[in-house]
This record gives C-alpha cells, sequence and structure tokens, in this order.
C-alpha cells in the first residue's frame, strides 16, 4: 500500500515525529558535549588572562601555569579582581566587558601592584568586522596600552582614552584607536571607562596611598 | 572513472554552473566574510561539508516528504546540522568557532543550500546529492578564496595573517587601499570576477 502523503494527518504526525527526532538530537549532542564546552570557555578564560599579563603559554600547559601564577580571586559586589604573582610582584586583573560595533566585547586589564598603571591588556569580542574592529585583539593596539596611568594627576580614576590619531584627551591618557572602526574603537574606550568606574571599591583602597601620589607627579 | 554525468555533477558548480558568480546565490555571506583568507576558507569548508550533508539527508528523505510542507523539512534539516557542527566545534575546534561566530549560524540562512535542496536533492538519489553538494560548496568556496585573496593583499597587505608586501613599498609610499576592507569592495569585486568569468565563458561558446 502506498503512502498518501499529502493527506493532513501523514503530514501532521511527520512534522511532529521530525521535530521530536531533532529536539531529542539535539539536546543529547548538547548535553554530551556541554563539559567539553565548558572546559573550553574556562580554558580561553585563563589564555586571555595569561595573555593580559603578557605570559607566553606557547610551550607549556596553559591550564597549569594559569594556576600557578593566579592565586587568589577577590570579590567587590558582583565584580571579580583576580590576583596573580608574576615574578614576585603582585599584579590585578579586572575582567572588562562592553559594546562594540556589532555585538559584545570584553577583555582583561592586567594593573601593577599601584593600581594605577597598566602592565598589559587583552580584547575579545564576539563578531567585529575582520580587518577593521577585530583588530582590538591584535597586538599592535594592545601594546598602546601598556605602561598608560588610569589615574590623573589628582589620583582620580579616569581611564584610558582611545581616540583617532590627532585628538587630544583632556585630562587622561590616550592611545590610537584602530582607523575604519571608529565605533569599535570607542566602544573599547567606553567599556574601560564604565568599566573601572564599577571597580571603584577595588581601585580606591590604597589611593590614598603617599606612594601613589609620587608615583604619578613623577610621571609628569 | 566517473560517468559524464557525474562528472557534471561534481565539477559543474565549479565553473560553468558556479552558485556564486552565475546563479548569484549565497552573496551576502560572500560579502562577511572575505576581508581575510582563513575565514573564508573555514567558511568554504563549513559550508561544503553542511551543503553535502543536507543534501544527502534530504535525497535519503524525499520520497517521504509531504510536498505541503518540504521547504520547512529542509530547513529543519539544515538548521540541526548547522546547529550540530558548530556545538562539535565548540567542543573539539573552539578557536575556530569563535573565529566564525556568528556566520557560523548564518549557513543556515545560505541560499545555496536552499536552492540545492529544492532543485536538486528532492528529484536525485543520495549518491549524485552528495557530489551536487560538494560540487557546489567547492564552487561557493572557490569564489570566498579570490575574492578574500584580493581583499586581503590589498587592503591589509597580508595573506593568511603574514605581511606579504614588504616594508620596502610603505617606505615609498605604498599604502594599504582601506576601501578594500569595506563591504562594497567585496561586492564589486565579486562584480569583477562575474564580468570575468562571463567573458571567458561566452568566447568559448562562441
Amino acid at each position: 500500500m502506498k503512502l498518501n502523503t499529502n493527506s493532513n494527518l501523514y503530514t501532521f504526525i511527520y512534522s511532529a515525529v521530525m521535530v521530536i527526532i531533532v529536539a531529542v538530537l539535539l539536546a543529547v549532542v548538547s548535553q554530551a558535549l556541554a563539559p567539553k564546552q565548558q572546559a573550553n570557555i574556562l580554558l580561553d578564560k585563563q589564555k586571555q588572562i595569561l595573555g593580559a599579563l603578557k605570559v607566553d603559554y606557547s610551550a607549556g600547559n596553559p591550564a597549569e601555569i594559569y594556576m600557578v601564577l593566579v592565586n587568589d580571586t577577590l570579590t567587590y559586589g558582583d565584580k571579580e579582581v583576580y590576583v596573580a604573582n608574576l615574578n614576585g610582584e603582585t599584579k590585578y586583573i579586572l575582567p572588562l566587558s562592553g559594546k562594540g560595533l556589532w555585538g559584545g566585547i570584553g577583555g582583561y586589564l592586567a594593573l601593577d601592584a599601584d593600581k594605577n598603571t597598566v602592565y598589559g591588556v587583552n580584547f575579545n569580542h564576539e563578531s567585529e568586522t575582520p580587518g577593521l574592529g577585530a583588530k582590538i585583539v591584535e597586538l599592535p593596539f594592545r601594546k598602546q596600552f601598556e605602561g598608560k596611568h588610569i589615574r590623573n594627576a589628582a589620583g582620580e580614576v579616569v581611564s584610558v582614552a582611545v581616540l583617532k590619531s590627532g585628538k587630544h584627551a583632556d585630562g587622561q591618557e590616550q592611545v590610537d584607536a584602530i582607523s575604519g572602526a571608529t565605533i569599535t574603537s570607542s566602544g573599547v574606550s567606553t567599556m574601560l571607562e564604565v568599566n573601572l568606574a564599577e571597580y571603584e571599591e577595588f581601585l580606591k583602597v590604597e589611593s590614598n596611598e603617599g606612594k601613589e601620589e609620587d608615583h604619578v607627579e613623577s610621571e609628569n | 572513472m566517473l560517468s559524464q554525468k557525474t562528472k557534471d555533477t561534481l565539477l559543474g558548480p565549479l565553473n560553468a554552473n558556479n552558485p556564486v558568480v552565475v546563479q548569484i546565490l549565497g552573496i551576502c555571506s560572500a560579502l562577511a566574510v572575505t576581508v581575510q583568507l582563513k575565514p573564508a576558507l573555514v567558511m568554504g569548508i563549513a559550508v561544503t561539508i553542511i551543503v553535502a550533508m543536507s543534501n544527502v539527508i534530504v535525497s535519503l528523505l524525499r520520497n517521504t516528504i509531504p510536498m505541503r510542507v518540504r521547504i520547512i523539512v529542509q530547513l529543519v534539516v539544515v538548521a540541526a546540522l548547522v546547529t550540530l557542527v558548530s556545538e562539535v566545534l565548540k567542543a573539539f575546534a573552539y578557536d575556530v568557532a569563535m573565529q566564525l561566530s556568528v556566520y557560523l549560524g548564518l549557513i543556515i540562512t545560505n541560499c545555496i543550500l536552499m536552492g540545492r535542496l529544492e532543485a536538486f536533492a528532492m528529484t536525485n538519489n543520495a549518491w549524485d546529492s552528495l557530489l551536487d553538494g560538494l560540487g557546489n560548496g567547492l564552487g561557493y568556496a572557490i569564489i570566498l578564496v579570490i575574492v578574500a585573496f584580493v581583499r586581503e593583499l590589498l587592503g591589509s597587505g597580508q595573506l593568511l595573517g603574514f605581511q606579504v608586501i614588504p616594508q620596502w613599498c610603505y617606505d615609498h609610499g605604498y599604502e594599504n587601499c582601506g576601501m578594500m576592507l569595506m563591504p562594497a569592495m567585496a561586492l564589486i569585486l565579486v562584480g569583477c570576477v562575474i564580468w570575468a568569468h562571463r567573458s571567458i565563458n561566452d568566447k568559448e561558446a562562441k
């Protein structure tokens, strides 16, 4: 007997069965792969933090290197700060998140023990344009941030501005934007500003120490 | 080794019946992923695999699919495959999955897939459908690679991320063409490829 594949009942049952099969298949695959994906996401995060710390992990196991270097996590409300010990010096790593042109951008900002000097920075993005906005993850752009100060002469947290070359920031240090990627660049600038403001509680702890003020003055 | 029909099915889409430059399908993604060579290559491979697999599945199911909901059935097959591929990539090739980001999911909307499923897989057997899928995927990949090659070379002076235009040229006043990085240039380049392709093929036809 040949089935009438055009009858309403057949169409209805066919669709229902198909949807159930596909749903079960995808659910099983998703469940089975979830631990591996979570591990990848964690590893990716650790690699990015190592990138912000300018640690070369290509020779060894990134997860092990991370465990050795990063030994504490401070919590301020819903914000976390990772504390790393790099050759005897304390570095603070601040997770960042913001908005680029097409989707989210994020990153990790590593600060020296004075909570002022940028030691290194690492950015990531979901879907910025390759060759334009996606360049925020590349070394030439990130390197500009090294040695910049997130405080002004008065010790206030003012962040680091990302500006087109030629423009001049008022009362804060700046780096060059990526040409052709204005919105992504200003997204990075805003992300730094907004996120650093949210870390106020962490940043203010040692800001009144004399050493801090001296350091800022000597830079200017 | 291969019969004439098999050859036509597999090799036709690479040139005479190319999905991008002859049928003008899949243009949107061709504009989006061709700024650099590497994502273009990975996208080409991903599309080839998914077209081939969905072609085979739809071809095997073709006699059972109710005509009135066939487009929906095809979509479900493609969407399930794309989701599977992206889950597997996230578990085993996380870096590649991150690089393709949204474009991987957008393979679902690539017109080449729906076009091949509707025009070929619904009326042909699984083996021919597999060849047709591979041929069309590769035909798409070739155009992506040509466009990405020109855009990355002229736009960034690089190929696959390596600097190929020497510093010497920049010192003597050469500059990268920023226009090449804009999506509009991809459209113009696809136009140029179509022009070249037509003029060559028309000459042969005469």
